[in-house]
C-alpha cells in the first residue's frame, strides 16, 4: 500500500483533459497516435460535409478497394496472423493510406488543445516510477475493488484491492485480463450512423427530436436495455430517466445474470433480497452444481474465506478446523476439484436431490423422492453432516438450477441456521432487480407489437447472447424503432441497431457499482478514453437532455447529493483514493418466510422434465464466460481448467457416454434436440464428467467480436429457448464423420494416454495427499516411502552461501482451486506473447505458469481431480544452468535461474533438461511488435522478448528490484510481503508465499516448516526452491468408507 | 608372417584378393583416371541435376528457417530437440567410417582399406558438412550461435560455458572435422599430381598442380608424406573416437531419462561405425558397378564390411538389450516407464522399426552367401541407414516427449518443412560426393599401385 496515492490528478479537470495529467498529454502526443485514431478522426472528416467538397481527391480515394479494406481492417496485423509479416502489399496500402491521410490532417484545423508545459513535477508522479490508483471493475453490474498499475499514464497491471472485502489485494483471470480489453484494437472507435461514421451531435439531434415526440406521450415508446445495475450513478439517472418520462420502460438482459436465485428467494421471501455467503463460518458445505469458487459475484473473496480453512498443519495451528466440501455437479469445475466429496450428477437430478436433501434436514413439508442407491446414500450422509453442523453449514446452489431449487435450497440453509451466520441476507445490491428473461422477452414483445419508438441497448448483446427462439434479431430487424447501441464493439447487435455509440472501457470511465455485499465501490480512469467513447451513465444523461455532461459530472453529482457540504471535495478524493465507500455493504437482514413458498417449489420441481438418455447442459465458458471476453487473447489462450482447451469450446462428454455414443474425442458431432435445434462441434473427452450428460459452453461462435473471437468455436446459444436456458434434459448426438484439431495444453484425446498419465502421476507421487486423519497421524505422510532418505544436499564441493536474500516459493496445493488467475496475472505482468490456436495445439503456449491437472482413480470413475500449479523452481542445483553453451541461464547470488535473454542463443538444451517443462521457446515471432495498442499495454519493466529466444518464470525479477532498490538505499532488509510476485497477488485463495528463506519471520519460511512441505521430484537432487504443501483432504468417514 | 611360419593355420575359407588379377601400375592409374577425364554418361548428369536440386531445396529451407523462426519445424515443447538433432547425429554417425577406415585400418596395416578409404573420408568430410548445419541452424538465433559457442576473446569477457556439453561438441566435431579435411587432402596429394601430370588441359593443370603443390614423387617426397600420413593417422585414430563419445555426452549428460546413461559414449562409437559402414556400402556399391571398378573393390572388401557391420550391429544391439535391462535393475521409475514407452507407447512403431533395422535385418551377414551377395548387402546397408536413423528418433524425441511430469507430456509430428531440410542435406551430400568422384580420383591410386604385382616384384628378395 505504500504505493498507493492520492488519486488521479483528474478531478481538478473534470474528465481527465490535458491540462494536469502529464501523463495523458505523454500517451496523447500525435508521435505515438496510432493509426487507428487517424483513421477515426478520418472517418469523421470524410463524413463531415464540408471536408467532402474540399476533399474531392480523397473521397476517390476512400472509394478505391485498397482504401475500403484498410478501413475495414485498421490494423495490419491480429492475433490470428501472429506468425505473418506485414507483407509488401500490406506495406504498399499501408504507406498509401498514411500518405493520403497525412494530406487529409495536414490540411484540416486541429481543434485547440491545450498543453501544459513539464514546469513542475507531478504529484507523487516519478518517470519509471509506476503508479497505483485504485478503481473498480463490474461484471454483470457486482464491482470488484481493485488497484491498477500505471506506467506513464498508461494502465498496464490490474491488482485487487487489498481494502476492498470482495478482493481483499486477489482478482480472479478474468479481471486480470481486463487490461487487454482496455488495449483491444477491434474495440469500436467511433459513433456510427447505419455503418457510416457520424457524431455525438448528429446523435443528440436525433434524440433531441425522438424524444420532444415521446414527451407528449410520457415516454410510451422510449425503452433502456442495460444489464444489471448496481451502479448508484445508474441507478439515480435511470430513476431520473423514468421520472421524466412515466410511460416508458427499463429492461435488463445479461446471459449470466442470477436469474434462478433471485426469482427463487423472491417466492421464499415474497421480495427480492440480497444474498452472501461467509465461508470463514462454514465448517460443511454443500455446493449443488455450482462453481462458486471461481464465477459469480464474490467468488475472489469467497474462494479466500474457503481457503482460509485449508491451510492446515502451520507451526503456529492458525487454522481453525479444517472445513469439508460436497460438490454435486454435472462437469468438472474448479470447484469441483477442491471437494471433498465430489459427485457426478445429472442436471435432471438435481430437483430430485435437492428435495431429499430437504427432507433430510428437516424442511417442513418436502418428502424425499425416491432416489437410486448411490444417490441416497450421499445424500443421507451429506444431510447428517449438514445438519451436525448446524449454524456451520451451508448449501449454496448453482445458478442453474431452477427458481424452485433455490426456494427449497432457501428451506434447507434456514434448516440449517445458516442465516445469519454462513448465509447473510440483504437488501439486493442492484437497482430494481428483475428476472432478465422475462424482461427481455417483455421488450422483444413490444417491439413486434411497434410500441417501442426509441430503444438504448447499452452494454448488452442480446442478438448474439439471448435464447434462439426468442429471435432476437428479427425482431430488432422488424423494428421501426430509433435503436441506439452502446457498446465496446461494434458487435453483433450493433449491427442491427441503426447508431452505435462506442462504449468507454471501465478503466477509461467515471463511475460507481456496488460489490457482492454491497460495498459501493468507485470507477475512475486511469487514461483517457482511447476512441472518445461515452459512458452508460453518459447514454442515459444524453436522454436525460444533458448530452454534454460527462461521467465525471454526472458521478459528483451523485455524490454531491449523498454527502454534501463543504468538506465534499476532500471526501470525494478520499473515496477516489480509497476505490470505495467505507462501510457501506448492506446490512445483513433476516427477511421472513412465505409460508406456502416450500410446497410450491416442491410442486414446481415435480413439474421438471426427467432426463432423456443425453442431456444436454449450458453453461458459461470459464474463460470468456457468456461470450463477452470473446475477443480477449489472453482469455482465448488460457487453458480452461479441467478441459485444458484453449481457443474453443467443444462437446463435452464422459469417456463411458463418448463410447456408449460410439464418438471419439475430436470427432465433430452433431446435437439435436427435440424442437430440432442443432449444434455442431467437436467432442471432447472429460474424464469426471458426469455420465449422460453434454456440457456445450457458451461465448463461442462469434461473428462480429472482432479478429481474435470471430469464427472460432460454435454458439451453443442456437440451441438455447426459453425454456431451455441451461441445457434441455433431451438431446442426441451423432458423429458427422469429421474430425476437427482442438488445442489443448495437457493431454491427449485417447483413453490410454489419460490413463497412462493419472497412473504415472500417481506412482511418480507428483501430488502428495493424505485425509486429515492421516495428516493428524502421521503430518510428515509427504516424505514417507520412495523419498524418504534421500540426502539431495550431497555434495563434494561446499554448497553457495546465500547470505543477504534467498527467494523461495511455497504452492500450497490444498488452497489451489485452479483457478488460472494467476496464469492472467503473469502473463499481464511479464508481457507473455499469445501464439495462437495453432501454435498452442503444436505445444508452444508460452504461459510461464500452468496449472497442471492430474486425475486420480480411473478415467471411467474419477475420484479426485487436482490441479498443480507449475512455475520455474529456481532449481539450486539447476539442470538447465550447466547444459547452456552460451551461459545464458545462469544462477543469481539471491538463488535465482536467472534468464540472460541477450545471450541466448536458442539451442534448447536448458528446456530438454528442465525436468519441469518450465522453459518456454519462442519459435517464431510471437509478440506483437506492431500493434500500437498493445505497445501501450506492456510492461515496461519486463523486456520484450523476441524470436529465437528462452524465457520463464523469473519469480517477477523485476518486482524484486524495484522493492530492494529503495531498500539498499535505506539500508535494510526488504520485509517480508513487501514483494509479491504476480502469481501470488493475483491468488485468490492465497495459495502462494514468497519470500526470503533467510528471514526467519518470513511468511514462506513459516510455509516451508509446514510438514506437508515437498519438493517436485525431489529425488533429481535439484533442490528447488519452489516447493509444494500436500494436499489434505477432509472427508466424511461415512462416505470414504 | 607367412603361412609356411604357422602350418597350424587353417587356410581362410573364403578369402577373396583385395585387386583383382592382371592390374600393373598403368592399368590402375588409366583405370581410375578416366573417371575423371573420360565422359561422363547421361545418368551422372541426371542424378547431380537431382542431388543439386535437393541441396537448393535445402538453401530454400535454410532461408526459410532463418527468416522466419524454427517455428517451421515440428519442435515444441516438451520436445526441444527433433528432425534437427536426429539427422546431425545421423550424418556425424555416417561421418566415422573414413576416418576409421582410413586411420584405424592403416594403423592395424589392413591393406584392403586401399580402395576405399579416399572415398570413405570424402563420404566423412561431406556428412560432418551436413552434419555440422544442423546444430547450427536449430538454434533460435544462428547469427549468433555461428561464433558465440566459440571461445573467442571480447570486449565483454565472456566465454561461453565449458561445462556445456554443446560445447565440447563445437570442439569435438570442428576438430574432427579439420583433422578429416587435412588427412583427406595430404593423401590427395600424390593421385593430384599424377593427374597433373595426365591432363591435357592446360587449366586443369594449373588447378591440379596447385592442389598437387609442387609433388614430384622423390624419395624425400614419399619419406615426408608417409611420415605425415602416419602421424595424422595417429591423431586421427583418437577421435573417431572421441567424436562420438562427445556427442553421445549431449544426451549423457542430460537428466531426460532415457539419455543419462553410462552406456552411451562406446554404445554411440558402435553405432557410429555400423552406420559409417553401412553408408559407404550403400554409395560403394553403384559406383562400384557404374564406373567398372569391381577390379578394385573386389568381393574381399564387400565382405569385410560386411563382417564390421555384423559385429558393429552387434555391439549396438547389446546395447539396446543393457539399457534395457539397467533400466529395470535400476528400480528407477522414471527410467522403467521411458522404456515401456519406447517399446509400448505412441512411438512404438519407431522402436520396433529400429529393432527390425538394426538388430534383425543384420542378422544374415553371419552367413557367407549374404556377404557375397551384392544384392543382399546393398539391402542390409540400407536398413541399417534407416535403422540409425530410427535409432536417434528413438533416443530423442521419444525420451523428450514424456519426462517426468505427466502434464507436460506431449507429443512430437515433423513438418514438411524438417523434411525439406533433412532430404536437402542428403541432396546436398550426394551433390557433393558426385563432384567429388567427377574432379578428384575417387580411389587412391597411388595406394593401388602399391598393391599391384608390379610393386611386389621390385621388393628386395632379402627384405
Amino acid at each position: 500500500m505504500t504505493d498507493l496515492l492520492m488519486p488521479h490528478p483528474a478531478p481538478a479537470t473534470p474528465g481527465g483533459s490535458t491540462t494536469t495529467g502529464d501523463c495523458h498529454v505523454e500517451w496523447k502526443k500525435p508521435s505515438a497516435a496510432p493509426v487507428s485514431v487517424n483513421l477515426a478522426a478520418a472517418r469523421e472528416r470524410l463524413q463531415s460535409r464540408g471536408g467532402a467538397t474540399y476533399w474531392r481527391s480523397l473521397e476517390e480515394l476512400a472509394e478505391t478497394p485498397e482504401f475500403g479494406e484498410l478501413l475495414d481492417r485498421e490494423f495490419p496485423r491480429f492475433a490470428s496472423e501472429w506468425p505473418d509479416g506485414v507483407s509488401r502489399r500490406n506495406f504498399l496500402q499501408l504507406a498509401a493510406a498514411s500518405l493520403g491521410l497525412a494530406g487529409l490532417t495536414a490540411c484540416t484545423r486541429q481543434p485547440i488543445e491545450k498543453i501544459v508545459p513539464y514546469v513542475r513535477q507531478a504529484e507523487e508522479f516519478l518517470p519509471g516510477k509506476p503508479i497505483l490508483f485504485a478503481t473498480s471493475m463490474a461484471l454483470s453490474g457486482v464491482a470488484t475493488g481493485l488497484l491498477i498499475e500505471s506506467h506513464n499514464g498508461r494502465p498496464t497491471k490490474v491488482e485487487g484491492n487489498p481494502e476492498h472485502p470482495a478482493s481483499l489485494g486477489a482478482t480472479d483471470a478474468v479481471t486480470q485480463a481486463s487490461v487487454l480489453g482496455l488495449y483491444d484494437p477491434d474495440r469500436s472507435q467511433a459513433i456510427s450512423q447505419l455503418g457510416k461514421a457520424a457524431t455525438w451531435t448528429t446523435l443528440n439531434q436525433q434524440l433531441t427530436s425522438a424524444l420532444t415526440a415521446q414527451s407528449a406521450f410520457g415516454g410510451a415508446g422510449l425503452r433502456l436495455l442495460t444489464g444489471p445495475v448496481t451502479s448508484p450513478t445508474e441507478a439515480r439517472l435511470i430513476a431520473a430517466l423514468l421520472e421524466s418520462y412515466p410511460q416508458a420502460r427499463w429492461h435488463r438482459w445479461d446471459p449470466l445474470a442470477r436469474d434462478g436465485a433471485t426469482k427463487g428467494l423472491t417466492e421464499a421471501f415474497g421480495a427480492p433480497v440480497g444474498m452472501r455467503f461467509d465461508l470463514a463460518k462454514a465448517d460443511v458445505v454443500l455446493a449443488l452444481e455450482s462453481d462458486f469458487l471461481t464465477a459469480g459475484p464474490g467468488s475472489v473473496r469467497y474462494a479466500r474465506d474457503f481457503a482460509d480453512r485449508r491451510k492446515v498443519g502451520h507451526p503456529e495451528g492458525a487454522a481453525a478446523t479444517m472445513n469439508r466440501l460436497y460438490v454435486a455437479e454435472s462437469s468438472p469445475t474448479a470447484t469441483g476439484t477442491v471437494a471433498d466429496h465430489r459427485f457426478r450428477i445429472r442436471p435432471s437430478q438435481l430437483g430430485g436431490i435437492v428435495q431429499a436433501l430437504a427432507a433430510a434436514v428437516g424442511v417442513a413439508g418436502v418428502a424425499a423422492p425416491p432416489l437410486d442407491t448411490a444417490s441416497a446414500k450421499w445424500v443421507a450422509a451429506t444431510a447428517r453432516d449438514l445438519a451436525a453442523h448446524r449454524g456451520a453449514a451451508l448449501v449454496v446452489a448453482g445458478e442453474t438450477l431452477p427458481a424452485a431449487a433455490h426456494t427449497l435450497v432457501a428451506a434447507i440453509n434456514e434448516a440449517l441456521g445458516a442465516s445469519g451466520g454462513t448465509l447473510l441476507y440483504s437488501a439486493p445490491i442492484e437497482a430494481d432487480p428483475v428476472d432478465n428473461l422475462t424482461s427481455l422477452v417483455a421488450l422483444l414483445d413490444e417491439m413486434k407489437a411497434g410500441k417501442v419508438d426509441l430503444l438504448l441497448v447499452s452494454g448488452v448483446n442480446p442478438v448474439y447472447d439471448a435464447p434462439a427462439d426468442l429471435e432476437v434479431a428479427a425482431v430488432f430487424q422488424g423494428s421501426s424503432a430509433l435503436r441506439i447501441h452502446h457498446g465496446l464493439h461494434d458487435d453483433e447487435t450493433a449491427a442491427y441497431c441503426q447508431w452505435h455509440v462506442p462504449a468507454t472501457h471501465y478503466l477509461e470511465s467515471w463511475g460507481d457499482a456496488r460489490a457482492y455485499d454491497g460495498t459501493v465501490s468507485l470507477v475512475q480512469p486511469l487514461i483517457e478514453p482511447l476512441y472518445g467513447g461515452k459512458t452508460t451513465g453518459e447514454m442515459v444523461g444524453a436522454l436525460l437532455g444533458r448530452p454534454t455532461d460527462d461521467a465525471y459530472t454526472l458521478l459528483r453529482e451523485t455524490w454531491e447529493g449523498q454527502m454534501g457540504g463543504e468538506t465534499f471535495e476532500s471526501a470525494f478524493r478520499k473515496l477516489l483514493h480509497d476505490g470505495m465507500v467505507p462501510a457501506s455493504a448492506l446490512a445483513p437482514s433476516q427477511p421472513a418466510w412465505v409460508g406456502a413458498s416450500v410446497s410450491a417449489a416442491v410442486q414446481a420441481l415435480a413439474g421438471e422434465p426427467a432426463g432423456g438418455e443425453l442431456e444436454l447442459a449450458l453453461r458459461p465458458d470459464p474463460s470468456v464466460l457468456d461470450g463477452r471476453f470473446a475477443n480477449n487473447g489472453w482469455l482465448q489462450e488460457l487453458p480452461k481448467p479441467i478441459t485444458k482447451l484453449t481457443w474453443e469450446n467443444a462437446i463435452l462428454l464422459s469417456p463411458r457416454t463418448a463410447e456408449k455414443l460410439g464418438v471419439k474425442g475430436n470427432d465433430v458431432a452433431e446435437l439435436t434436440s427435440p424442437d430440432g435445434r442443432k449444434l455442431t462441434g467437436p467432442v471432447w473427452l472429460l474424464p469426471g464428467q458426469a455420465d449422460g450428460v453434454a456440457t456445450v459452453h457458451l461465448g463461442y461462435g462469434r461473428t462480429r467480436a472482432g479478429k481474435v473471437a470471430n469464427g472460432i468455436g460454435f454458439s451453443a446459444y442456437a440451441a438455447q429457448t426459453l425454456a431451455s436456458r441451461y441445457g434441455l434434459p433431451s438431446v442426441t448426438l451423432a458423429a458427422t464423420g469429421d474430425s476437427a484439431e482442438l488445442a489443448t495444453t495437457q493431454g491427449h484425446q485417447s483413453i490410454d494416454w489419460m490413463r497412462e498419465e493419472s497412473e504415472q502421476a500417481t506412482e511418480r507421487a507428483i501430488v502428495r495427499q493424505a485425509t486429515l486423519s492421516e495428516f493428524e497421524q502421521d503430518p510428515h505422510f509427504a516424505h514417507a516411502g520412495a523419498h524418504e532418505g534421500i540426502d539431495v544436499n550431497a555434495s563434494f564441493n561446499p554448497g553457495f552461501e546465500y547470505k543477504g536474500y534467498s527467494w523461495g516459493m511455497v504452492i500450497d496445493l490444498n488452497a489451489c482451486n485452479g483457478c488460472n488467475a494467476c496464469v492472467v496475472a503473469c502473463q499481464s505482468e511479464n508481457n507473455i506473447p499469445v501464439v495462437g490456436k495453432e501454435q498452442v495445439a503444436r505445444g508452444r503456449e508460452m504461459h510461464w505458469i500452468r496449472v497442471d491437472r492430474y486425475y486420480q482413480g480411473d478415467v471411467d470413475e474419477p475420484s479426485a481431480i487436482v490441479s498443480q500449479p507449475i512455475v520455474c523452481m529456481q532449481c539450486e542445483q539447476a539442470p538447465c544452468e550447466v547444459v547452456c553453451p552460451v551461459a545464458a541461464t545462469v544462477h543469481s547470488t539471491e538463488g535465482l535461474n536467472d534468464m540472460v535473454y541477450n545471450r541466448c542463443v536458442g539451442t534448447r538444451y536448458c528446456a530438454n533438461n528442465c525436468p519441469y517443462k518450465v522453459r518456454r521457446f519462442n519459435f517464431l515471432l510471437y509478440q506483437d511488435w506492431e500493434t500500437e495498442q498493445f505497445k501501450l499495454q506492456r510492461n515496461p519493466d519486463v523486456t520484450v522478448r523476441s524470436r529465437g529466444v528462452m524465457e520463464k518464470c523469473t519469480y517477477c525479477v523485476q518486482r524484486i528490484n524495484r522493492a530492494r532498490i529503495p531498500a539498499d538505499r535505506d539500508q535494510r532488509q526488504v520485509a517480508d510481503g513487501e514483494i509479491q510476485t504476480a502469481c501470488q497477488q493475483a491468488c485468490p485463495p492465497q495459495a502462494i508465499s514468497f519470500g526470503n528463506i533467510n528471514d526467519p519471520a518470513a511468511k514462506v519460511v513459516a510455509d516451508k516448516k509446514n510438514p506437508r512441505n515437498y519438493s517436485l521430484l525431489e529425488e533429481l537432487g535439484t533442490r528447488p526452491r519452489t516447493t509444494y504443501l500436500a494436499m489434505v483432504k477432509n472427508p466424511n468417514p461415512e462416505l470414504s468408507a | 608372417m607367412s603361412v609356411a611360419e604357422s602350418p597350424r593355420l587353417p587356410a581362410p575359407l573364403y578369402d577373396p584378393p583385395v585387386i583383382a588379377p592382371g592390374h600393373s601400375s598403368a592399368s590402375v592409374g588409366d583405370k581410375i583416371s578416366s573417371v575423371v577425364f573420360g565422359k561422363m554418361p547421361l545418368w551422372f548428369y541426371v542424378a547431380m541435376a537431382i542431388s543439386f536440386g535437393g541441396a537448393m531445396m535445402l538453401l530454400t529451407a535454410l532461408t526459410k528457417l532463418v527468416f522466419t523462426g524454427i517455428g517451421i519445424w515440428g519442435n515444441n515443447n516438451p520436445v526441444g530437440w527433433g528432425f534437427d538433432i536426429i539427422n546431425f547425429v545421423w550424418w556425424i554417425g555416417i561421418g566415422h567410417a573414413g576416418t576409421l577406415i582410413s586411420a584405424i585400418l592403416l594403423l592395424l596395416r589392413q591393406e584392403w582399406r586401399t580402395s576405399i578409404n579416399r572415398f570413405a573420408e570424402a563420404m566423412t568430410l561431406f556428412a560432418v558438412a551436413c552434419a555440422l548445419l544442423f546444430p547450427l541452424f536449430h538454434t533460435g538465433r544462428p547469427w549468433l550461435a555461428v561464433y558465440w559457442l566459440l571461445p573467442y576473446p571480447n570486449t565483454m569477457a565472456i566465454w561461453p560455458n565449458f561445462r556445456s556439453p554443446l560445447i565440447w561438441d563445437v570442439f569435438a566435431v570442428s576438430t574432427y572435422g579439420s583433422v578429416s579435411l587435412v588427412f583427406w587432402f595430404i593423401g590427395l596429394v600424390p593421385d593430384l599430381a599424377t593427374f597433373r601430370d595426365r591432363t591435357k588441359k592446360l587449366w586443369q593443370k594449373k588447378i591440379y598442380g596447385a592442389l598437387a603443390m609442387g609433388w614430384r614423387g622423390s624419395a624425400r617426397h614419399w619419406h615426408n608424406y608417409e611420415s605425415a600420413y602416419l602421424l595424422l593417422a595417429g591423431l586421427s585414430t583418437p577421435l573417431v573416437l572421441s567424436v562420438h563419445s562427445v556427442v553421445s555426452f549431449d544426451f549423457a549428460s542430460g537428466q531426460v531419462p532415457g539419455w543419462h546413461a553410462t552406456i552411451f559414449p562406446p554404445y554411440f562409437v558402435a553405432g557410429a561405425v555400423f552406420a559409417g559402414f553401412a553408408m559407404v556400402l550403400t554409395l560403394m556399391i553403384p559406383l562400384r558397378k557404374a564406373f567398372g571398378l569391381e577390379d578394385f573393390i573386389t568381393m574381399k572388401h564387400m565382405d569385410n564390411m560386411g563382417k564390421v557391420m555384423l559385429v558393429t550391429g552387434l555391439i549396438v544391439g547389446y546395447g539396446y538389450i543393457v539399457e534395457i535391462f539397467t533400466a529395470w535393475y535400476s528400480g528407477n521409475i522414471y527410467e522403467w516407464y521411458m522404456i515401456r514407452n519406447r517399446i509400448f507407447g505412441p512411438y512404438k512403431i519407431i522402436w520396433m522399426s529400429l529393432i527390425l533395422c538394426n538388430v534383425l535385418a543384420i542378422q544374415p551377414l553371419w552367413f557367407r552367401k549374404a556377404r557375397k551377395s551384392i544384392a543382399a548387402l546393398w539391402i542390409i546397408s540400407m536398413f541399417v541407414n534407416f535403422g540409425m536413423w530410427f535409432e536417434r528418433f528413438v533416443i530423442i524425441p521419444t525420451s523428450l516427449h514424456r519426462d517426468f511430469l505427466p502434464g507436460s507430456w506431449g507429443m512430437y509430428y515433423p513438418t514438411r518443412w524438417d523434411f525439406a531440410t533433412f532430404f536437402g542435406t542428403i541432396g546436398l551430400f550426394m551433390a557433393l560426393m558426385f563432384l567429388f568422384v567427377r574432379v578428384f580420383p575417387a580411389i587412391a591410386m597411388f595406394e593401388m599401385k602399391g598393391l599391384t604385382p608390379d610393386a611386389k616384384v621390385k621388393e628386395p628378395a632379402h627384405g
